[in-house]
């Protein structure tokens, strides 16, 4: 059931794409057409899954606070939190490299349909995001990693496999000369994540108390919702004795 | 600009408008927009880029002779996640709370676009000073836009400017409110940032009609 729940989660609420924009510099730059953009987000579900629980091992075993204990007692106050960022990047880079070797050596035919959005993928921003997430969302076993890990992928996957589908169709529309190629694509992009907003409700299944989406502080659109409730209850009530 | 040639006032001023690292190089849009739904994170953000930009440049540019090109992508990342974690650091001791709501966003300058590319397609080719000047240039470019997403959408969102309500307050009724202008609560989630952009881009472009892409 936890795992089913992070599973939906992932994709559809907290969607790297739509949610927090992860990885959009390739989102934009290889969404022109669907054939490639299968191509790299693929490759992203690939490398997600592997380097998210690589990490997760990382920070339980070395970077928390008193991860060092299994090395001995006097290790036990340690906490190398502040090395993750480079800690996690040369996990990234190194992954990305081998799993390039991988590939090339096992399977040629992957490898060619894969193989140049491999390099591009170690500084995409949603496999950097997906550890930091990670870490700072505190993941509890490696199972659960392993499933955010994939989990965030497909959901990346379907964002740029769906914008792609939009851009081969828009050729054929008569966009605003200005609002050509980038600027409607942003403009898509915030369309379709208004929809994915709509995946909010979800979970918590209109339930009295929301506990995957109140018990994760660091997500900016929870905070924001509740800004949002904080200023219009106010404004609802005055109207309501006004009336 | 008596300190500044033509020419290295060209590499700060260029990408402040026409060669736009967001909205004409697409550059580095991952980290930026959801921390602009309030102008303060924008700001923090931007003086951030800033840094990391500056410094890393200069620093790639200094060893540019030394990096064998097979490994320059990690020197770079390793290069980048240092000056990351500095400001990382230096925030969360005088800026805890700030920290706290950019969370993963301060770590993610590691994976910046503008940065690397900046690196690959300056730093490794010119002299340190240029390199700087260049650095300077595009993260003030990224922060430009940063800081104009940042204030509309706070402005319209939610009426207040570093958390200041200059239109008014909502719930007494004063100012603005009081001739029954509302809130646009929609301007505070993510989606709009993405629509916000979209319109500078657009009005970038109309302005400039050498900008316009083909399809």
């Amino acid at each position: 059931m936890e795992h089913l729940e992070l599973f939906f989660k992932s994709i559809f609420v907290d969607n790297m794409v739509f949610a927090y924009f992860l990885g959009m510099c390739s989102y934009l730059a290889v969404s022109k057409k669907v054939s490639t953009a299968v191509g790299l987000g693929a490759a992203v579900i690939f490398v997600l899954t592997v380097t998210v629980p690589l990490n997760w091992l990382l920070d339980q075993y070395i970077l928390q606070e008193g991860a060092l204990t299994w090395l001995g007692a006097e290790y036990a106050d340690y906490d190398l939190s502040f090395l993750s960022f480079i800690l996690f990047i040369a996990t990234i880079a190194t992954m990305v490299q081998l799993v390039e070797i991988v590939v090339e050596k096992f399977s040629p035919s992957l490898y060619n349909s894969l193989g140049i959005f491999l390099p591009l993928i170690a500084v995409n921003c949603a496999i950097l995001g997906g550890s930091l997430f990670m870490q700072s969302r505190e993941i509890e076993t490696f199972g659960l990693a392993l499933n955010y890990g994939f989990s965030s992928g497909i959901g990346w996957f379907l964002a740029i496999l769906a914008i792609a589908a939009i851009r081969e169709k828009i050729r054929y529309s008569n966009v605003p000369a200005p609002l050509r190629g980038l600027g409607i694509t942003f403009i898509i992009t915030g369309l379709m994540a208004i929809g994915f907003m709509s995946f909010g409700g979800m979970l918590t299944g209109g339930s009295e108390e929301k506990p995957s989406l109140d018990s994760d502080p660091e997500s900016l659109g929870t905070q924001v919702e509740e800004k949002i409730e904080s200023t219009e209850t106010p404004e609802v009530s005055t109207l309501l004795t006004k009336n | 600009m008596g300190l500044l040639s033509k020419k290295d006032s060209k590499l700060i001023m260029d990408p402040l408008a026409d060669n736009n690292p967001i909205t004409i190089q697409v550059l580095g849009i991952c980290s930026a927009l959801a921390i602009t739904a309030q102008l303060k994170p924008s700001i923090v953000m931007a003086v951030s880029v800033l840094f990391v930009m500056g410094v890393g440049n200069v620093v790639i540019s200094l060893m540019r002779n030394i990096i064998p090109s097979k490994i320059r992508i990690i020197v770079q990342l390793i290069v980048v996640a240092t000056l990351v974690i500095i400001v990382d650091q230096v925030l969360k001791a005088f800026a805890y709370s700030l920290s706290k709501e950019l969370s993963v966003f301060i770590g993610l300058i590691i994976t910046n676009c503008i940065i690397m590319g900046r690196f690959e397609a300056f730093a490794l080719g010119n002299k340190p000073w240029r390199s700087f000047l260049d650095g300077i240039g595009n993260a003030a470019g990224y922060g430009v836009i940063l800081i104009i997403v940042g204030f509309f959408r706070e402005l319209l969102g939610s009426g207040t400017l570093f958390g200041f309500q200059v239109l008014g307050n909502p719930v007494t009724k004063t100012g603005l409110y009081a001739i029954g202008y509302e809130n646009n609560g929609f301007m505070v989630l993510p989606p709009m940032a993405l629509i916000v952009v979209g319109i500078i881009i657009w009005v970038q472009r109309s302005k400039n009609k050498e900008l316009i892409e083909e399809n």
